[in-house]
């Protein structure tokens, strides 16, 4: 148990174990994730309302540091950021030399983990796992997850549909449960590891009580039935496997801007494009990796010509990997719930609401007029 | 390995503001290295000494507003291996495009102190309705680093990485809070082709739609979600007639909406 005047001793303790702190703080509009010096660098007394295509921070009657669901940015930024440069090669008398990029600085503590958000940096753990990235695994290599059990859940959050959350039940470093009664506002924090446990030897910690515990499992179960969203994901896989021909892929299409929001904003999505910045010279060339996506016709350019030139088989692309065959690739959905993709597309669409959808059997073809 | 000739360089300007060659000027350091490759020849902004075909690499700036105009660029094309537009004026008509919804006689007479003086063409059209182009650089104005690419792709014989797809990407990958979801602010990036570095919404400003349609815009889903914030057909057929009227995909929204505005 950790009082609310004794959080700054957390912030102090994981500078001091040598960690560049980040979580959430308000920047144009929104919370997103950003270098956390001090505990005023959090949402204190903050929330978001979200909804299909629409976002909007409110101010909230308490004073919660953690009473928001997430937001437009993910831990990807940080563990394989939008834009990176992955070696440089330089001219040499008779050949090049390769340098590979050095990843420098502390390493990063992420502070305010949700339970979606765990789950999706273990998928991402098992996809650049898979590829043996070593920029991916340089940043995640000694990074510590302070994770926060949800208070609130989002207008567009569906976790528990999926089975990542909102509980966070492992994997974590440190776990708190903000807690805010009638007069007391203070945290329940679990150990997850030791890394975790070190950084709270030193904290001004009280033993907690069963009231406490009976209470931080009240904020979950709270959370859990007031998801914005649900999403029945039985039999998923093979529902998007076995309709590539539903009609709804033409429907969603039409409103579908091909914009790659949603792809931006999902914490799982991790393709990108790699490129060769020379420089005029000749002398050196830079290999530099960007996020890309399968809404990009030049992602699936082959030979000068994409593969998917409509919009439908790009949406129907993201949607079948996404829920479908990623199970076939890494043994898990690569949806966790978050709802991301449904508050960031400018045109408000649902990945909830296609799934219904194209849980509909297809309407049998109009029948020719004789 | 020296090539048989410095390749030759031309730059040609047509109705337009001159912001894109002082794009390339702007390229200082990276002009120096060009010059130091090429024979740049023809190029009004930088040197008056024009020098004739043939030319390896034209870069075209500006509109066809005039007879005179649509008869130059013929030659131009003529002595070109690889022709290269670059900005919106010489790719979609510019600004000056305007023109194209209004009656120029009214604006001759009610600006020109003496319109007799003043020849001029209708339109404002873009290059490829005159000739073939090779390559359309966009913007309003162009970007540097992207004219660099080109001019070392097309004097390299290697074809260009400019992408095509829309300015959100590129707004996602700054980390930019989206203005249009966030802010309820309208924007154009979703049919908007990257390029810009996604600086307005940076800014908290909408997409202005300067470097054009992406390369797969659905422009009508965007209007319907524009109308959703407030936005009256006049003034969605406004912004998208601003600085690439011409560019189809936007011309039909822009056309749609200015129907769809005078209909009852
Ligand atoms: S698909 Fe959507 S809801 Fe699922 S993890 Fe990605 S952004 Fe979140
Ligand atoms: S689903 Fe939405 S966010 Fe994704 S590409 Fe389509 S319009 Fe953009
Ligand atoms: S602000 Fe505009 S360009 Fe950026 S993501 Fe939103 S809609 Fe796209």
């Amino acid at each position: 148990m950790l009082e609310r005047s004794g959080f700054p001793s957390l912030l102090a303790a994981l500078r001091q174990h040598g960690y560049r702190v980040v979580g959430p703080t308000i920047r144009d509009g929104a919370i997103v994730y950003g270098d956390i010096r001090e505990e005023s660098d959090l949402p204190i007394g903050w929330t978001d309302r979200q909804d299909a295509g629409k976002y909007r921070l409110e101010r909230r009657a308490d004073r919660a540091l953690f009473g928001y669901a997430v937001g437009p940015h993910s831990w990807k930024k940080y563990l394989f950021p939008a834009h990176e440069r992955l070696w440089t090669a330089v001219r040499t008398d008779a050949s090049f030399a390769v340098r590979p990029e050095p990843v420098e600085g502390p390493p990063l503590a992420f502070l305010g983990v949700r339970a979606c958000e765990m789950a999706a940096i273990d998928i991402s753990d098992r996809v650049f796992g898979k590829a043996g990235d070593p920029a991916y695994s340089a940043h995640r290599r000694g990074s510590l997850r302070v994770a926060v059990q949800c208070g609130q859940a989002g207008g567009t959050c569906f976790c528990a549909s999926m089975g990542t959350g909102p509980g966070v039940r492992k994997g974590f470093d440190l776990a708190l449960t903000e807690i805010l009664s009638p007069g007391r506002h203070y945290f329940l924090v679990e150990v997850g590891s030791r890394e975790g446990a070190a950084v709270l030897s030193g904290l001004p910690l009280a033993p907690a009580s069963q009231t406490d515990t009976a209470a931080a499992e009240a904020v979950v179960a709270r959370t859990a039935a007031s998801m914005g969203r649900s999403m029945d994901a039985g039999g998923l896989r093979d529902l998007l496997v076995n309709n590539p021909e539903h009609p709804r892929w033409e429907i969603v299409a039409r409103r579908c801007l091909s914009c790659t929001n949603c792809t931006m904003a999902c914490p799982t999505c991790f393709c990108n494009t790699s490129e060769e910045v020379p420089d005029l010279s000749g002398e050196r060339t830079e290999r530099w990796r960007r996020w890309d996506s399968c809404f990009n016709s030049g992602f699936s350019a082959l030979h000068g010509a994409s593969v998917r030139s409509s919009t439908k088989s790009r949406y129907r692309q993201w949607l079948a990997h996404k829920l479908g065959t990623w199970h076939d690739q890494f043994g898990t959905s690569g949806c966790v719930g978050c709802g991301r993709c449904i508050t960031w597309c400018p045109v408000g669409i649902d990945i909830t609401e296609e799934v219904a959808a194209l849980r509909l059997p297809a309407p049998p073809p109009a029948e020719k007029k004789p | 390995m020296t090539p048989p000739h410095k390749p030759r360089l031309g730059v040609f300007k047509f109705a337009s503001c001159d912001g894109c060659q002082l794009t390339l000027l702007d390229c200082e350091d990276e002009l120096l290295a060009v010059a130091g490759a090429v024979e740049i020849a023809e190029f009004h902004e930088a040197t008056s000494a024009g020098v004739d075909g043939p030319y390896d690499v034209a870069l075209v700036e500006g509109s066809v507003t005039t007879a005179d105009d649509a008869r130059r660029i013929r030659e131009i094309r003529a002595q070109t291996r690889t022709l290269v537009t670059i900005g919106a004026c010489a790719t979609a008509g510019g600004i000056q495009a305007l023109r194209n919804f209004a009656d120029v006689e009214e604006f001759r007479r009610v600006v020109y102190a003496r319109p007799e003086f003043i020849q001029t063409l209708g339109t404002s059209t873009p290059i490829r309705d005159h000739v073939p182009v090779d390559f359309e650089l966009r913007g309003c104005p162009i970007d540097k680093h992207q004219l660099l690419e080109v001019i070392s792709a097309f004097l390299g014989r290697r074809s260009p990485n400019v992408p095509t797809e829309s300015v959100c990407i590129e707004c996602k990958r700054r980390g930019n809070v989206c203005v249009l979801v966030a802010h309820g602010t309208p924007c154009l990036g979703p049919v908007t082709q990257t390029g810009c570095g996604a600086i307005c919404p940076a800014f908290h400003r909408g997409c202005y739609g300067c470097f054009g349609p992406q390369d797969t815009p659905n422009a009508a889903s965007l209007v319907g979600k524009l109308e959703e914030l407030g936005m009256a057909r006049p003034a969605v057929a406004r912004v998208f007639r601003t600085f690439n009227a011409l560019a189809p995909p936007f011309r039909e929204a822009a056309d749609a909406a200015a129907k769809e505005a005078v209909a009852p």
